[in-house]
């Protein structure tokens, strides 16, 4: 018997999403200058209204989506952020909030866990309050930061550090952990900073030198044996030094998407980079119906897409090409394979690009919305 | 995010994990069965434990207050299998996952 409901299980359909991240809004009290917001960032007013994220989250439920990234900017500074927790505990989704720890006092903490609050990621943005606070450009963070890192533990959720890696911190990779350990983390996150957007703007304030890269590489690996079973550390590799591409997303449209504060659903935070998706919005549009058929999603999944030499390449379904905004961004063609490769002709060209970034002496250009226009 | 299927392998790295242990699914861990997918899953930070059947009759009865004895002999009796066996498989595969940070012992 063929049925509608057998049909949509057809071979043809791609598998269900795992993770959604919501972008609940761009506004944020830090100006971390490798922001992985967008450049243009989008306005309060702009943003999806309470009602229709319900609707997404319950979307995001019955396509399959297991865990839902509340992040933004900082989702705090959202109003009705219970009413959102509430709603993915509701549909039985896995809520992790993703902040910057500056905003949120002991009675939000409690009202959130109340609402059904799996887990919270905390950013620091170095080990220490000079270096958090030049990087977050906001004096006094960094203590609001731990002091909010002790009211997460002492209401009894659970508490992951997360802080991305540049030069300018780089060298407290074991301050950080002795501080995950401190605040009674249970993971901690040590991600090197990734080069699009804001990052990219910066890179010649943030690249490491490769000596550093490799040296910190070590340090995370011994941290990771040494206190295993007692903190848990993901690494989120420096890919400009590498040989090998990044699996960027575990491959486009694969797992996961990304719903932005106007209600843009991307591949990835990076994809609006790439000139001539068409993405679609949940205004318009399911998140079932998006995942399934935006051109957006459809543009780089599987390996059809791909270069020859990635489609006959063992590792095709193991890198999924790498990153497609970063062959973009750097060989001006979005179907490239991703130039860290060893095998890309740009690959020799993006290793001298990093040297020389990493030797220079810029400053941060801090992340803030760009003027009002008329 | 990564999506690690559980393996039953060699556990090591807990080596008191005795009979009387209890265990549980701490706060921040969950246990929920994948209508998408088929299966049940352990949700934690960032990841997302894919349970074979086995892991899961077992972490259905990891409920926080029954010891691993108890478990040991409701599984034994529940699947009419060599006890002994079912002991291994299970302080294995619950060691396993204390290391991972997605179990604790009480």
């Amino acid at each position: 018997m063929n049925t509608p409901s057998e049909a949509r299980q057809s071979p043809s359909m791609q598998p269900p999403p795992i993770g959604m991240l919501a972008e609940l809004t761009h506004r944020c009290p830090l100006q971390c200058p490798y922001c992985s917001n967008p450049v243009e960032l989008t306005r309060k007013r702009e943003e999806l209204d309470t009602e229709t994220w319900q609707r997404v989250f319950a979307e995001a439920a019955e396509l399959g989506v297991l865990q839902v990234h509340l992040s933004g900017g900082e989702p705090a500074l959202r109003q009705d952020l219970e009413a959102l927790v509430a709603s993915c505990a509701e549909h039985g989704l896995y809520s992790n909030l993703i902040t910057a720890g500056v905003n949120i006092g002991r009675a939000r903490l409690e009202a959130l866990a109340d609402a059904g609050l799996d887990h919270v990621q905390l950013s620091v943005q170095g080990a220490t309050a000079e270096v958090n606070d030049h990087i977050a450009n906001l004096p006094g963070a960094f203590d609001k930061k731990l002091a909010f890192a002790r009211e997460v533990t002492d209401v009894g959720l659970p508490l992951t550090l997360n802080t991305v890696i540049h030069r300018a911190n780089l060298h407290q990779i074991p301050d950080l952990v002795e501080l995950a350990l401190a605040l009674g983390a249970r993971r901690l996150e040590i991600a090197h900073a990734q080069y699009y957007g804001w990052a990219l703007q910066n890179r010649g304030a943030l690249m490491p030198p490769r000596e550093q890269v490799m040296e910190a590489l070590d340090l995370v690996e011994a941290a990771r044996g040494r206190l295993k079973g007692k903190l848990v550390i993901d690494a989120v590799v420096p890919d400009y030094y590498a040989r090998l591409p990044k699996p960027c997303m575990n491959g486009w449209g694969r797992q996961s998407l990304n719903v932005t504060p106007a209600g843009k659903v991307l591949p990835c935070h990076a994809a609006e980079t790439i000139p001539g998706l068409e993405f679609w919005n949940v205004g318009e549009h399911s998140l079932g119906d998006i995942w399934q058929h935006s051109p957006a999603f459809n543009a780089y999944r599987g390996t059809d897409w791909m270069p020859d030499a990635c489609q006959s390449c063992d590792r095709r379904e193991i890198d999924w090409g790498g990153c497609r905004c970063q062959a973009l961004m750097l060989t001006g063609d979005a179907t490239q394979m991703d130039p860290v490769c060893e095998l890309s002709p740009y690959h020799d060209e993006i290793q001298t690009l990093a040297i020389i970034d990493s030797s220079r002496d810029d400053e941060f250009t801090y992340r803030r919305f760009s003027r009002q226009p008329a | 995010m990564s999506a690690d299927t559980h393996s039953n392998g060699d556990a090591g790295g807990v080596p008191g994990l005795h009979e009387s242990d209890v265990v549980k699914i701490p706060r921040g861990v969950r246990l929920r069965e994948d209508k998408a997918r088929g299966g049940w899953v352990l949700l934690a930070p960032e990841r997302v434990f894919q349970l074979d059947p086995i892991a899961q009759q077992v972490l259905t009865r990891v409920d926080g207050e029954r010891d691993i004895a108890a478990i040991v002999d409701d599984l034994a009796e529940t699947f009419a299998a060599p006890r002994e066996r079912i002991l291994v498989d299970v302080r294995a595969m619950l060691a396993d996952l204390i290391t991972k940070n997605v179990l604790e012992v009480t």
